[in-house]
């Protein structure tokens, strides 16, 4: 057992994990959110994404011990229904989602990229978003939010 | 009829009447708190609330204090949109607006068993129930207008939740005056069946389709939004005082038993301890990290037990050559064994598929908690929370009363998952413990134990004339049962809770034959089924993945069709149109190759060169009333024998079409998902235990993968009963897929899936 102290969504938690202990557990049982989501554990699904320092990285084996005083975003801290993120404002306008269990891979990892990459071809999007999992099958409606978000974020 | 509008006889309640008619329970006097809390819907169901049985309006619908209107579903939306239509039914009616309706879903609290998710019939079963139990409440409400206003019923009309007569709208009542935050207390015609087929109608004879405003508009989904923004929990957020986590420890080697068990071995990990009965196993620790790890760290001694399985490579000469437990023959047309003596030619083909796992986006997770006076609540993902209650009451061995299980979105459903293995196992460890317990399984759980779809081989043959036409038809599957286990949780037999901890057990027998209306002057289908490779606690037990059987049946019958086609030297779809008997069926034939510019011909299509070949296929298939056909255009990569199945034409007749995105999305998601089952889903497995354990070894499509564009063209018919559109979708895809394989290279592969090393072997 340590002690560290995370910074999640601009504010600051102190816990006592395990050094090893991956990140995402300390964000779902000790900072208490309902983001990300455990999928594999394995770092093949994404369902875990999470931004440390502004970069998408899968929680399920990032260890807690790792963070440092990195700041981590998670989905619930990239926007808010008052101040949507573009991608958000996107998943709703499309209709995006069947269990939305995959969620968190899909807009980490777009949000990144949109932010770096502006006006991304269909290609591109595509191959930023490789390796991402979704099984209900939503890739028709992700891909046509992602592509609303584009146009958004100009 | 005099069973209806008979009151239930509740102490404590006095009745209103109204011409003579008990119709309306007022219940204890409402306090102001109660009046603003009725919103939540969850006050009533305490409070004066008539028992929650089936052949009881208030078990469907209620008027709040507010006029707005509670719909209580014994169903649940898998993320379709489901909820979305079954509001909009309600509200129609009604006569109310649709923002004025909430749907409460698959919450044993406030829903009877209507089945859960099953076989797509969340509108045509589920709805139709509501649709019914709604126009009886609005019939209902009519007449207590009547009495208010002291009119006749018939001189009256509902606007907007309003009942007001017609020569004069200054004379109204609100539904909110007539019973607003009171209970219906209405007995229904109820036919003694739960589950799918419960039906209770009322007196009342639902709206005419021409008068629909609400049904069959495109109204969005308000759960997306909580979702995008977090502020909704999955069932894996649900977090209960004092709970402690656990993680299943299941044997290496399928069929192995316990010897024992070294609970030293995790001593250093902090409240971590072992439960044990028979061979269930299970750790728990106060933190989640801590029971991952005392999984990981737990010396179990397994018996040596022999290897249950046969080599993977011979699975389908093995189901060749299996016994055959059961046998299902379809009522023969004609004389199949005589016109077969006497055709010019015979066509004969086998097609075999995979075991495939559900293999949900996460591993299922169920929290449960046994209150001090005995009351169990388990919170899961289910489909099916009324038959996961009865499963976890059995379970425990209390009554079906003394526990509630609440469904709580969880990380995907497509059939009998993981989810209600691991809402028994959850119970068995909270009796254990004495604390609440939050389950969620590890990846390998998900996908190498979950109950898998039966593998299976198919054989048709088609005699053939000295004209050319085709004289008799013969179609037979042969595999592992649909229902090994069975398609809910409520049988501990049929849980791996049960398995491990040696109860009976009672295998079942079910699989399936064609759905097409194919007339062939003689004509015979049938299906055997062959017991499972291990009886007890196989990770290759067999139930429902989406669509049952339906993909595997439909992959091998409507490639045969575009078999005979070739051999006839025709066009595939001239071929179906020539046999195809249902005008429906031929409708959604027409419609697809019309959208998708299908160009008559026969397969393969000439002239291909160059590296990349370009093909397509069509195929069709029926489903419970539902009808869907599908053009699939593939593309080909000859030297990696990768597809790129770029576009696909969807014709899509359901009956009525409640809401035409919510349909929209559903086909989307059916279609990659069967897709993805197409190309790439194979459950591997060694002699002693599945081998596909995580996304690398049981890959699914990805997002490079997808196809450019998915055309969903909407036969609606208003004045048909609406069908369902869960899974027709998923049905038609392999063989299209497999069509168009044939078309663009010449290659007929007859073995899902149709993975990229497969597809090359096949060309070279
Ligand atoms: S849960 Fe982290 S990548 Fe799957
Ligand atoms: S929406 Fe269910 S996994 Fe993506």
């Amino acid at each position: 057992m340590a002690s560290f102290t995370l910074d999640v969504n601009g504010k600051s938690h102190a816990i006592d994990a395990d050094p090893d202990m991956p990140l995402l557990y300390a964000l779902k049982n000790d900072v208490g959110l309902n983001n990300p989501q455990f999928g594999c554990g394995l770092a093949q699904c994404g369902a875990c994404t999470v931004h440390l320092n502004g970069q998408p990285i899968r929680s399920c084996v990032t260890p807690v011990s790792a963070v440092g005083d990195g700041k981590v975003v998670t989905m619930s801290g990239l926007g808010t229904p008052e101040k949507p993120h573009p991608l958000q404002t996107a998943y709703v306008a499309e209709q995006v989602t069947q269990c939305g269990y995959c969620i968190n891979g899909w807009v980490m990892t777009a949000a990144a990229f949109l932010r770096d990459n502006k006006k991304p071809t269909d290609e591109q999007i595509k191959q930023a978003l490789h390796g991402i999992k979704c099984r209900c099958g939503t890739h028709m409606n992700i891909l046509r939010a992602v592509k609303r978000a584009a146009s958004m974020m100009g | 009829m005099t069973k209806m509008e008979k009151p239930a006889n509740f102490s404590r309640r006095s009745f209103l009447t109204t011409g003579g008619a008990l119709v309306v329970s007022i219940g204890m006097p409402i306090s102001a708190e109660t009046l603003l809390s009725i919103n939540t819907a969850f006050a009533q169901a305490t409070a004066t609330r008539p028992p929650l049985v089936p052949n009881q309006l208030s078990s469907y619908v209620a008027i709040n204090a507010d006029g707005s209107v509670s719909a209580f579903f014994g169903k649940m939306d898998m993320g379709q949109g489901l909820y979305v239509s079954i509001g909009q039914m309600v509200a129609e009616e009604l006569d109310v607006p649709f923002e004025r309706v909430t749907v409460y879903m698959a919450d044993t609290r406030t829903s009877v068993n209507q089945g859960g998710a099953s076989g797509s019939t969340g509108i045509q079963s589920g709805g139709k129930q509501m649709r019914a139990a709604s126009a009886e409440a609005r019939r209902v409400l009519v007449e207590m207008g009547a009495q208010k206003l002291n009119l006749p019923a018939d001189q009256l009309t509902v606007a907007d939740g309003v009942v007001q007569a017609k020569s004069d709208p200054a004379k109204r009542a609100t539904y909110a005056e007539l019973i607003g935050g009171r209970h219906f207390n209405v007995e229904l015609e109820w036919n003694n069946k739960i589950g799918n087929a419960l039906y209770a109608p009322g007196k009342a004879t639902p709206k005419s389709h021409k008068d629909y405003k609400i049904v069959g508009k495109p109204i969005k989904r308000a759960d997306i939004a909580p979702k995008a923004f977090c502020t909704a929990p999955f069932v894996t957020d649900i977090k209960r005082p004092g709970m402690v986590h656990a993680r299943m420890v299941r044997p290496p080697v399928a069929g192995a038993t316990i010897e024992s068990v070294d609970e030293a071995s995790i001593k250093n990990i902090p409240g971590a301890r072992v439960v044990r009965e028979n061979n269930f196993l299970a750790v728990v620790a106060d933190k989640e990290w801590d029971a991952i790890k005392a999984l990981r760290q737990l010396k179990v001694q397994w018996s040596n037990s022999k290897p249950p399985f046969i080599d993977q490579a011979a699975l389908y000469e093995y189901i060749r050559k299996a016994p055959v437990r059961k046998r299902e023959d379809s009522k023969p047309v004609g004389n199949v064994e005589e016109a077969f003596k006497s055709a010019a030619r015979v066509i004969e083909a086998e097609y075999e598929w995979p075991f495939q796992s559900h293999s949900c986006m996460g591993p299922a997770c169920a929290v449960v908690e046994i209150a001090d006076n005995g009351h169990v609540t388990c919170w899961s993902g289910t489909q099916k929370p009324h038959f996961l209650r009865d499963g976890v009451a059995r379970t425990l061995g209390v009554k079906p009363e003394t526990v509630d299980c609440i469904w709580v979105v969880g990380p995907g459903s497509y059939g009998r998952s993981d989810a209600d293995d691991c809402g028994n196992d959850c119970a068995v460890i909270a009796k254990a413990v004495g604390k609440p317990v939050r389950l969620q399984y590890m990846r390998n759980d998900g996908t190498g134990w979950d109950p898998k779809a039966p593998a299976s081989i198919h054989r048709a043959r088609a005699a053939i004339d000295a004209k050319g036409q085709v004289i008799a038809y013969q179609f037979l599957s042969k595999g592992f049962s649909r229902v090994d286990v069975n398609t809910n949780g409520s049988q501990p037999r049929d849980t791996l809770a049960g398995h491990f901890r040696g109860v009976e057990l009672r295998s079942g027998d079910n699989f399936g034959v064609p759905a097409e209306s194919y007339a062939f002057a003689n004509k015979h289908t049938a299906w055997e089924t062959i017991p499972p490779l291990l009886d007890r606690a196989s990770p290759l037990r067999s139930s429902h993945l989406r669509d049952p059987v339906g993909p595997q049946i439909h992959f091998a019958s409507e490639s045969f069709m575009d078999e005979i086609a070739h051999a006839l030297g025709v066009d595939p779809l001239e071929l179906r149109l020539r046999h195809v008997k249902n005008p429906r069926h031929a409708a959604v034939l027409q419609a697809a190759a019309k959208k998708a510019g299908w160009e008559s011909r026969p397969s393969p299509r000439k002239g291909q060169s160059g590296n990349t070949a370009s093909g397509r296929g069509i195929a069709y298939a029926a489903r419970n009333g539902t009808v869907v056909a599908i053009v699939s255009e593939i593309e080909v990569d000859r030297s990696t024998g990768k597809i790129w199945a770029r576009k696909f034409t969807v014709a899509h007749d359901c009956g009525q079409v409640i809401n035409p995105d919510g349909l929209v999305h559903t086909v989307e998601g059916n279609i990659i998902q069967a897709l993805s089952r197409t190309i790439w889903e194979e459950v591997k497995f060694d002699t002693g235990n599945v081998t596909s354990i995580d996304w690398l070894t049981y890959p699914i499509l990805d997002m490079t993968e997808v196809p450019e564009v998915i055309d969903v063209v909407i036969l609606d018919r208003p004045d048909q009963p609406p069908t369902g559109a869960g899974e027709g979708s998923t049905r038609p895809v392999t063989a299209a897929i497999a069509n168009a394989i044939f078309d663009a290279t010449g290659v007929r592969l007859r073995r899902a899936p149709f993975t990229p090393d497969r597809l090359r072997a096949a060309m070279s």
